[in-house]
């Protein structure tokens, strides 16, 4: 578990979404659905972040700055430093044979880093505006839907699903997509298995997203 | 000696950060396994942060049979934080533990916010745990209780050898959306910074209160944090919330209470032992 202090490279708008570049330092970008603590400045909680894209030398965050901690990391400039831990969790699976990747809303941020290691692999990439849907330029091979036509009606039969979007649609997907991998969200205090906050009741039991995620199978 | 608060890391699955304790706390065992408090668990507050764990643990059983071997590997000194719903249940577990040469100590957790209050006074699981075991015992007192020193003082006279200072206060945060709950079960406890003042306070009326080996928590982020709860009177300080920060915080921290006690011109933080209580004028209108 190794923790740095990152210089911010770059922060960038995409859509409503910020694309918050740091210098990689010693730390490795880990596995596509991994995800590290960063800091958000005055604050008093780190938050979690799944890595989008590992530019050389740097590693990048999609952040939506919906409250205070997302919206301190998306005002960081240029020069800035931020603590960051990581990687942490449990990834995607990418050993598999019909790779299909669905995505919605923020819950995009892992998949352009997972396309990199599938190339080739379509998506489906739902979101509840055109504004929105402006974050689809990071997935390449991307279909996009916008509300009120889900992302789950654009999902063929005999795929094998990698999805991380809100838990609704995770559930949804989950029903057209038994074997589907889904990555889960949480609020987390610590990422690596200190506090038990980050528990999620799937199928009537709990699991903790840091240590047991966020990736898990749907079946 | 530096520790971490109950139910702030788990040895098991940060190893490292409990080596980098002088000892480490458990989260607290309870007679039964529980699963805790269905989601969010969890909701950061402007100075701190609000939980409601609801005590998961795998229970007494599980706890002896699974998590103490590996604990025993780690080789990290570590105490046992205990919890129940009757004085019965405290004895029962820790008259199971007192064989376990290993345990170095047990805390009593009288005082966790997320489940309903022990019906019982803590004056009586004092006694009770006491008859149960010849470990050291610390009582994990809440500061809520109109005088907390008083309650101090039933816990010494009932045979306890320190004070755990202090436990969460319960909290409420609402959404600013919905203006509902953030947390499943509605309210929490409260940590943190925001915790740190009426920490010092409580550390400092116990020890008025009845001189006791006391370890202070409650909001401390960095070295002269640690050396205040010290001054006011406590022997040793534990780590929570700023571990889930910065797992890196042990280190950091021991290496800046060194620092603040040279400041002073002392060779150990312990020679900053109390000292608040020196001079009383400051302390005399809490």
């Amino acid at each position: 578990m190794r923790r740095e202090r990152l210089s911010v490279v770059a922060n960038e708008s995409v859509g409503p979404y910020t694309l918050l570049r740091v210098a990689r330092g010693s730390l490795e970008p880990g596995r596509p659905g991994q995800f590290f603590m960063l800091e958000a400045p005055g604050r008093v909680l780190p938050r979690p972040m799944s890595l989008c894209l590992a530019p050389r030398a740097e590693l990048a965050f999609l952040i939506d700055p919906i409250g205070p901690g997302t919206r301190a990391l998306c005002a960081l400039e240029r020069g800035e430093t931020l603590q960051v831990l990581g990687p942490l969790g449990n990834g995607f699976d990418v050993e598999v044979e019909r790779p299909l990747l669905v995505g919605g809303g923020i819950g995009i941020a892992p998949l352009p880093y997972l396309a990199q290691q599938l190339p080739g692999a379509p998506a489906v990439l739902g979101f509840r505006s055109d504004w929105h849907a402006e974050a689809a330029e990071l997935v390449p091979n991307a279909q996009v839907c916008v509300e009120p036509v889900l992302v789950t009606q654009l999902i063929p039969d005999g795929m094998d699903v990698l999805a991380c979007g809100p838990e609704p649609m995770l559930e949804a997907v989950r029903r057209v997509a038994p074997a589907a991998q889904l990555a889960w969200e949480a609020p987390m205090a610590c990422g690596y298995g200190a506090c038990y906050g980050c528990a999620v009741e799937i199928d009537g039991q709990l699991r903790r997203l840091c240590v047991e995620g966020p990736v898990l199978h749907a079946a | 000696m530096l520790l971490n608060a109950s139910g702030c890391l788990d040895a098991l699955t940060a190893p490292d950060v409990a080596r980098s304790l002088d000892a480490f706390v458990t989260k607290t065992v309870t007679p039964l396994p529980r699963e805790g408090n269905a989601p969010a668990r969890i909701a950061e507050t402007d100075v701190g942060m609000l939980n409601a764990i609801g005590l998961a643990n795998p229970g007494i059983d599980r706890f002896l049979t699974r998590n103490l071997p590996q604990l025993e590997k780690l080789g990290v000194p570590f105490w046992v934080s205990v919890g129940g719903f009757q004085t019965d249940d405290y004895a029962d577990i820790c008259s199971r533990l007192d064989d376990h040469a290993v345990v170095s100590a047990i805390e009593l957790n009288v005082s966790c916010p997320n489940v309903e209050a022990p019906v019982e006074s803590a004056t009586q699981i004092v006694a009770a745990a006491r008859l149960a075991t010849r470990k050291p015992l610390w009582a994990k007192l809440s500061p809520a209780a109109p005088d907390v020193g008083e309650v101090a003082q039933a816990a010494q006279a009932a045979g306890v050898d320190g004070l755990s200072l202090i436990n969460t206060l319960r909290g409420l945060k609402l959404d600013a959306r919905t203006l509902r709950p953030a947390l499943g079960p509605g309210q929490g406890g409260l940590s943190g910074p925001a915790l740190k003042p009426i920490a010092l306070a409580a550390v400092a009326s116990c020890y008025r209160a009845t001189g006791m080996p006391i370890v202070g928590m409650g909001g401390i982020q960095t070295g002269l944090d640690a050396l205040e709860f010290i001054a006011a009177g406590a022997q040793h300080v534990a780590l929570g919330t700023v571990l889930f920060a910065d797992p890196d915080a042990p280190a950091r921290i021991r290496m800046e209470l060194h620092a603040a006690a040279a400041e002073h011109g002392w060779n150990s933080y312990d020679d900053a032992y109390a000292v608040a209580h020196e001079e009383s004028l400051s302390l005399r209108t809490t």
